[in-house]
């Protein structure tokens, strides 16, 4: 997906937009992840609000509906200060036929500082960060089956927070992973910090085979892919990009790779259990590990907000 | 490069051992009763942690980054930095603000706003080790250790080595 080089970072391999994870050297992730830590702390202040985007204009762009990723965006946004201005695109000019260029051409003329974009084509971000005016930055808040960096980063803070170093750690990720662009990002991230076994668990039909040139194992049998586990990451099972037969059904899925208590006692006894959310319980998750002491889901949701804080910080404060 | 000797600079001649002996006499006079002491990081953080013991004062002292208010964010960026931490109630307190060097007064600015996110002072004094000529802003010091001039250029900042000692370095 990149040219000679990569378009998210200026020639100091600085970050200017925030695209995907591929290629980004573990030093810029590791300033991402320093930066949302920081600004964790200002959830404990009286003011929890800082000014270092005052006077700049954030377009949250979701051609795809989701409302709680546009919500985190927001709230990062306005607590770094930015107007925020969301546009409903699935709605409004695309469905009169204008295109996606001529969109954004229309809106930096309303001096767009910065683009959240959300696609269901893959690349789009890309194509908008190719196009767009020099002092602009575009943030990919997913895109098709591609990426999705900014949950990426909060899923590498959030085992970072609890397991501290990445050199140790066995990685699970389980569930629709050929689908998910949260699954590609984890990987690539994981590979970058140096996490030394990633493996994706799920039925055949939803591991695609190309993982294992990427280095990660592969394992259509969930005790095997969940047991000595550090870091258990489930994924929500998309029925709505589900289309024909992949899967027989979603109680034969809880059956075979959902989570339960019993499956999680084969992890290490500190593991850790994700999800990007929303959490489909009773498919991929049974409540009791949901909400169960080894589950960091809802302080996923806590660091996902600094975490976009910080990409947006450092993103705005880089010139192309 | 000559054989002579070349004369010391103004800054080498700045002994941080010897200026803090005189800061912890300065420092002692501007705290009032209530007040706390918070420390200017990096280096000003380094001095609270000795002040705090050497004046035998209770508890944590503060440490404050200017990094989320300074005005150079959109040229300079998000640059690495310690988070604040104030382990007391600001709202009503008397600050003494700490730092190694006193020279736009920019770094000030940005830390008094970081410090109103936290609540409202009663007052706030800065005790610096070094005052040195170049203010761009209406901010002074109630206390400075010494002061100098230097060329505009010249950028001066505290070190500690591993063993917790202060020296000036330049660049």
């Amino acid at each position: 997906m990149f040219g000679s080089r990569n378009p998210q970072l200026n020639s100091n391999d600085e970050l200017i937009h925030l695209l995907s994870m591929e290629g980004l050297p573990a030093a810029v992730i590791q300033h991402i992840l320093d930066t949302a830590g920081t600004f964790l702390s200002v959830n404990d202040r009286d003011v929890k609000k800082v000014p270092l985007l005052r006077g700049k204009s954030i377009f949250n762009l979701f051609f795809e509906n989701s409302t709680r990723t546009r919500t985190t965006f927001e709230i990062a946004a306005k607590r770094l200060s930015a107007d925020v201005i969301n546009l409903d695109i699935a709605r409004s000019s695309t469905a009169k036929g204008e295109s996606l260029l001529d969109t954004i051409a229309n809106l930096s003329a309303m001096h767009a500082d910065m683009f959240v974009v959300r696609h269901s084509e893959s690349g789009a971000p890309y194509l908008i960060a190719k196009h767009c005016a020099p002092h602009v930055h575009v943030v990919n808040a997913g895109d098709g089956r591609h990426s999705h960096p900014t949950q990426g980063l909060l899923d590498m803070y959030t085992i970072r927070h609890y397991k501290k170093d990445f050199r140790q750690l066995v990685v699970a990720i389980v569930g629709d992973i050929v689908h998910s662009r949260v699954a590609r990002s984890d990987i690539h991230a994981l590979a970058i910090l140096g996490a030394p076994e990633i493996r994706a668990v799920g039925p055949k039909t939803l591991v695609p085979g190309d993982l294992k040139e990427m280095g990660v194992r592969v394992c259509h049998d969930m005790a095997e892919g969940v047991r000595d586990a550090d870091v258990i990451i489930m994924l929500r099972l998309q029925n709505e990009r589900m289309s024909g037969a992949m899967l027989p059904s979603a109680a034969e899925f809880f059956k075979t790779f959902g989570l339960t208590a019993e499956k999680l006692a084969l992890a290490k006894p500190d593991a850790i259990v994700m999800h990007p959310g929303p959490i489909n319980r009773g498919v991929e998750i049974e409540s009791a590990v949901a909400d169960g002491r080894q589950s960091v889901i809802l302080p996923q949701v806590t660091f996902g907000i600094a975490v976009r804080m910080a990409v947006m910080s450092i993103i705005a404060g880089n010139a192309a | 490069m000559s054989d002579a000797p070349k004369p010391a600079a103004p800054f080498a001649r700045l002994d941080a051992e010897a200026l803090y002996l005189k800061l912890v006499d300065g420092v002692r006079d501007l705290l009032k009763r209530d007040a706390v002491l918070v420390g200017i990081w990096s280096g000003g953080a380094w001095l609270v942690e000795r002040l705090q013991r050497d004046l035998e004062l209770a508890g944590e002292p503060g440490v404050i980054s200017s990094a989320f208010h300074r005005d150079d964010f959109a040229r300079r960026g998000l640059a690495g930095t310690d988070p604040t931490r104030l382990p007391f109630e600001i709202e009503g307190r008397h600050i003494v603000l700490v730092d190694d060097v006193l020279f736009t007064g920019r770094t000030i600015r940005a830390v008094v706003n970081e410090l109103y996110d936290f609540g409202r002072p009663s007052s706030v004094s800065l005790a610096v080790l070094v005052e040195r000529d170049g203010r761009e802003l209406p901010i002074a010091a109630a206390f400075a250790a010494t002061r100098i001039e230097l060329p505009a250029a010249e950028r001066i900042s505290l070190a500690r080595d591993e063993a917790g000692r202060l020296r000036f370095e330049t660049k």
